[in-house]
């Protein structure tokens, strides 16, 4: 079964990623590429996104043209920092990975319709 | 009286008696085995719970007439699978699948008892509510209806309908699988599994709200269910000491419970009336549990429960042991409500002064839980500082939901007005 994992965190979580020493993120960033590397056969597509003050937002009324307007759709201090799509045997092995994820904040774990 | 439904041993597989025989005790000897066999087959676990349902509905009919079939699980599984191909052939979805499962007519029969382990642990699923897990564990593990789990919980019977359809829609969509968990994973799952017998049964020995002190059904579904655990799981030392505390608690039930409906204290209790064989094999059970070498909560409470039940009155409770065993309680899980209880058992060992110390240092955890207040009620009564125990006591009353515990509390207050000097207690069950 297919997978996306959305790697989440709230302002919190993001602050105390920046107050990291050097030392702490290099080993931070270690983990994380050692999870990647440990789960590459799983792992379909990936990416990290720029934070939400990068995003901008097109939003469709009822009548008239599309609304772009600048900043997330997604209310509130939780935020998308990246996500991977993966194929997997099951739920279990998809909520394993999500376990051992490094990056901390939270995973959100949600299954790709199938056709 | 556990109403209609009745009490069955799993491990005597297939024929069921012929007038006794009734859809619970059907469903809790074959429902998980059948739903786990046709979850296999069909690959839709929703599916295969809603035709296995149907199925049991029909063998209810039919086995009286015709006698039970010689294989119960095979019987079962046969009927419910035509219903699942003709539900199949109903839906124009259903017929693409029919076509890739190319069902026959005869296939594997259900598999061992395991199978309802599975089942089991699909239904406790962490991915899962905790209302869905234990709402699911009824319905398919032990077969009650949705307005069966409603009258229980005291909820609208629709409430429940829609979390089971809720469950079983996640279950499809997000792929969770029906499997016995990986040995790594095993210590997690198993907790989340205990945690919701746990529930079924608190549930139903003391109710949190209603009319009714304890729902014997939950408190008894809940003993079933510890029981086919520990049978399917023998090596586990977590699940025999689950069932062995429910067993200890269940024994003393007779004993619980006054003429007018109110609480009866463990400190009150008439001990003649506790079911002594029941205790003595649950303290076997609790010290085989122990002699693995694991412990954990369930295991320690069991042996704080047991250590209640084998002392010969209130006076003679080792309360050494008692405080020595929360200890070790706290070392594995710090709560408060556990602190609160080794408190209660500090009073017998320190005196009133050090246990209140201890009990008024939880304030601001517990000022929401009626036995907080009730425990510091009585505390401060044998401290001679009746204002601040009535206070107290009043303050438990508001809080507490159940019938019989506000009926202990009602009186205790009207006892404490005509005698002021009068001592009363609430500190255990």
């Amino acid at each position: 079964m297919r997978y996306m994992l959305l790697f989440c965190g709230s302002e919190e979580d993001r602050r105390a990623f920046e107050a990291m020493s050097e030392d702490e993120l290099r080993a931070r960033y270690g983990e994380v590429a050692a999870w990647f590397a440990a789960n590459e056969q799983r792992i379909q597509s990936t990416a990290q996104l720029q934070p939400r003050e990068a995003a901008t937002t097109v939003r469709f009324p009822p009548q008239g043209e599309p609304l772009v307007t600048d900043g997330p759709f997604l209310e509130g201090r939780e935020d998308i920092g990246g996500y991977a799509t993966i194929d997997v045997a099951d739920f279990d092995a998809a909520l394993g990975m999500a376990r051992s994820w490094p990056g901390r904040g939270k995973v959100e774990i949600r299954p790709l319709v199938e056709r | 009286m556990a109403g209609t439904r009745q009490g069955r041993d799993p491990s005597a597989g297939g024929a069921i008696g012929t007038q006794a025989e009734s859809l619970g005790a059907v469903a809790r000897a074959h429902l998980g085995r059948v739903v786990a066999a046709l979850t296999r087959e069909l690959g839709d676990f929703d599916l295969a719970e809603e035709s296995a349902q149907e199925a049991l509905l029909v063998a209810l009919e039919s086995w009286p007439r015709d006698g039970t079939p010689d294989r119960p699980d095979a019987w079962l599984v046969t009927v419910a699978r035509r219903r699942a191909i003709d539900r199949l052939r109903r839906a124009a979805r259903g017929r693409r699948k029919l076509d890739e499962l190319r069902l026959e007519a005869e296939r594997a029969p259900p598999g061992a008892p395991d199978d309802t382990l599975e089942v089991v642990f699909l239904c406790c699923h962490p991915a899962l509510s905790r209302e869905a897990q234990v709402a699911l564990t009824l319905r398919v593990v032990c077969g009650l209806s949705a307005a069966e789990i409603a009258r229980a919980f005291l909820v609208p019977e629709t409430t429940v309908a829609q979390r089971i359809l809720r469950a079983k829609r996640k279950i499809a969509q997000a792929g969770l699988p029906l499997r016995r968990p990986a040995p790594e994973e095993l210590p997690a799952r198993l907790r989340e599994v205990l945690t919701v017998v746990y529930l079924l049964f608190n549930e139903g020995h003391l109710a949190t709200a209603g009319t009714r002190p304890e729902r014997p059904d939950l408190a008894e579904d809940a003993e079933w269910l510890a029981g086919l655990l520990a049978e399917l799981m023998p090596e586990e030392p977590e699940v025999l000491g689950l069932l062995a505390l429910i067993r200890l608690h269940r024994a003393r039930v007779p004993a619980r419970f006054g003429p007018t409906g109110e609480l009866v204290l463990l400190r009150n209790q008439d001990r003649s009336r506790w079911d002594r064989d029941a205790i003595e094999r649950a303290g076997v059970l609790v010290a085989r549990a122990l002699r693995m070498g694991r412990p954990g909560p369930y295991q320690i409470e069991a042996a704080i429960a047991a250590s209640h039940a084998e002392a010969p009155s209130w006076e003679e409770t080792r309360w050494a042991e008692i405080v020595l065993l929360y200890d070790r309680l706290l070392a594995l899980s710090d709560t408060p409500v556990i602190r609160l209880n080794r408190a209660i058992a500090l009073r017998h060992v320190q005196g009133p002064r050090a246990a209140l110390g201890e009990v008024d240092r939880l304030a601001r955890a517990l000022s929401g839980y009626h036995l907080f207040h009730a425990a510091r009620a009585e505390l401060l009564r044998e401290l001679g500082r009746q204002d601040e125990a009535r206070a107290a006591d009043e303050r438990a009353l508001a809080l507490a939901g159940n019938v019989s515990e506000r009926r202990l509390l009602e009186r205790r207050l009207a006892n404490t007005r005509e005698t002021p000097d009068r001592r009363r207690g609430l500190g255990s069950r």
